[in-house]
């Protein structure tokens, strides 16, 4: 019982620790003040102008969330894409060629945030590739498709490999056999793939730096990181990463509590 | 069977493009000068500058530091999230990984921003334990998914035949522990090694990291010494996968 009493101790102080800045940046979403700290008053004024879009650094601020949303869409769409095709061709390799896709695949997951950003740097730089959004969704392609790769994989290893070729044999031409046997299949590995890659994008900054060019194109990272450069953060995104918070804390809330309900079920 | 496998062709592609020949690229940039001649200055410039190997043993050393943090506050964490008569739901894992979808160089400068407030002066204390704070997460979860995955019965077999509690912890469930443990090191030490805003918000500028000379070179326009750099720094991520793998291999033979 003691030894209970002191797990939940525990893992209860490390959480409040883990929390602490993210509730401290929420509690002072209320108040207007213009550094983070500083409390003059209950106020939702921040969230007025966030939704408003009244603010000094307002299309600065705006358009950086639509850029983060817009490249993590698309990157992770294509890497979901790219994956999955590659983890089938993956799958179906064998000897040298299998280890050696599989090796170049590792780096990516390895190789620092700062190692990805230089390399693929130097290498729009010697192609004289101009950088902007092509080069930021390609570097952010270039991270994320090896775990679509990973997540996918397993999913071909556990399925039975005579259901493909039966449907074949059944008359199926090799794209109805991919659209109604294998897609199915391969869905739960593409979808966690998908999530994975999206959140990697969004929570991206170092690659993104590197790889945005110089004609002004800010993330959400970039944005946060200039500002706090310049010396203080614009106040909106209190409200912002607090209602991010939110969000995210609501959909995994539900997610997890319906998955152990179907986990019950199914017992 | 055969056709299906040049599936893999466009990924191939892909690979040798946008990840082997960035690498080479580092290593062929750091290998030349500013006009494009073969020249061993780089290599050379940053072993004879005392600033730069200071900044580079300092990186190593905040990194290894921040990497035994992790493992000595997240190990037990990991061990109480998967023993089930200690935790039952998985919604307490969860809690875990759910800060990391908040914008880490906010979460940062909060964590600064408290410190401040707390009358605590920014400096390598604040740097360690913001670092710690941004990447227990990496270290818990793998360890919480190995253990979480490890069959009981061996650790019950060996308290059936007499070992102490703390025995069957030592010789059953750390060994069988050791390849999360060894993915928590990989991707703890490799992100603190190269970081750079996150110990420019904590230290308020008074610390340089690696990363932090790496991205002033870069975006100096002084890309030969910055490729220079992150050469270096390669091949201490090499290195460090390498035994990464090797303790992983090992501990999966012993687990056999």
């Amino acid at each position: 019982m003691v030894k209970k009493i002191f797990a939940r101790l525990y893992i209860a102080v490390i959480l409040v620790v883990l929390y602490a800045p993210i509730l401290f940046i929420a509690i002072f979403s209320f108040t207007e003040a213009k550094s983070l700290g500083n409390w003059t008053g209950f106020s939702t004024s921040l969230y007025a102008s966030l939704f408003s879009g009244q603010m000094q650094n307002s299309s600065g601020l705006i358009s950086a969330v639509n850029n983060t949303l817009i490249i993590a869409l698309i990157a992770s769409v294509i890497a979901t894409l790219l994956g999955t095709v590659a983890a089938i061709g993956i799958f179906n390799l064998h000897g040298r060629k299998k280890q050696a896709i599989q090796f170049l695949n590792n780096i990516p997951m390895i190789n620092p945030d700062i190692i990805t950003g230089v390399s693929l740097f130097l290498l729009f730089v010697f192609l004289h590739f101009s950088q902007g959004y092509v080069t930021v969704i390609l570097a952010h392609v270039t991270f994320c498709t090896p775990y679509v790769v990973l997540n996918v994989l397993p999913k071909l290893h556990q399925m039975n490999p005579n259901i493909y070729e039966a449907a074949l044999d059944l008359g199926a031409t090799p794209l109805q056999a991919l659209r109604k046997v294998l897609i199915p299949v391969l869905r739960p590995g593409m979808f966690s793939g998908f999530i994975l890659s999206f959140t990697m994008s969004l929570d991206d900054f170092a690659v993104t730096f590197f790889t945005r060019g110089t004609i002004g194109l800010e993330t959400l990272s970039t944005f946060i990181y200039a500002d706090a450069r310049k010396g203080g953060l614009t106040p909106e995104l209190r409200p912002l990463m607090t209602l991010i918070f939110l969000i995210i804390l609501v959909l995994l809330l539900v997610i997890n509590i319906r998955q152990a309900k179907m986990h019950k079920a199914n017992v | 069977m055969n056709k299906r496998s040049s599936w893999a062709l466009p990924y191939a592609i892909f690979l040798v493009l946008f990840v082997a020949m960035p690498l080479l690229l580092i290593v062929m940039y750091s290998f030349q000068d500013a006009s494009g001649h073969f020249t061993l200055s780089n290599i050379t410039k940053f072993f004879s500058d005392r600033d730069s190997l200071s900044t580079f043993a300092l990186s190593l050393e905040v990194a290894i530091e921040n990497t035994a943090l992790c493992i000595l506050i997240g190990y037990p964490a990991a061990y109480i999230l998967a023993d089930k008569s200690l935790n039952r739901s998985t919604v307490t894992v969860v809690l875990f990984i759910l800060p990391m979808w908040v914008n880490a160089l906010m979460r940062t400068l909060a964590t600064a921003e408290l410190f401040t407030m707390a009358g605590i002066q920014l400096g390598k204390g604040t740097l360690l334990f913001g670092m710690c704070y941004d990447y227990l997460p990496f270290m818990i979860y793998p360890i919480y998914t190995t253990l979480a995955k490890m069959d009981r019965s061996y650790a019950e077999a060996a308290a059936d035949l007499g070992a102490s509690p703390f025995t069957v912890f030592r010789k059953v469930t750390l060994p069988l522990s050791l390849p999360g443990v060894a993915s928590g090191v990989l991707m703890v030490f490799m992100p603190t090694v190269s970081t750079f805003a996150i110990s420019e918000f904590l230290t308020n500028n008074k610390i340089k990291l690696f990363g932090t000379i790496i991205q002033e070179n870069i975006n100096n326009s002084m890309w030969n010494y910055g490729a220079a750099l992150s050469f270096i720094m390669l091949i201490i991520i090499g290195l460090t996968s390498f035994i990464g793998r090797k303790d992983n291999a090992g501990a999966e033979g012993g687990a056999i």
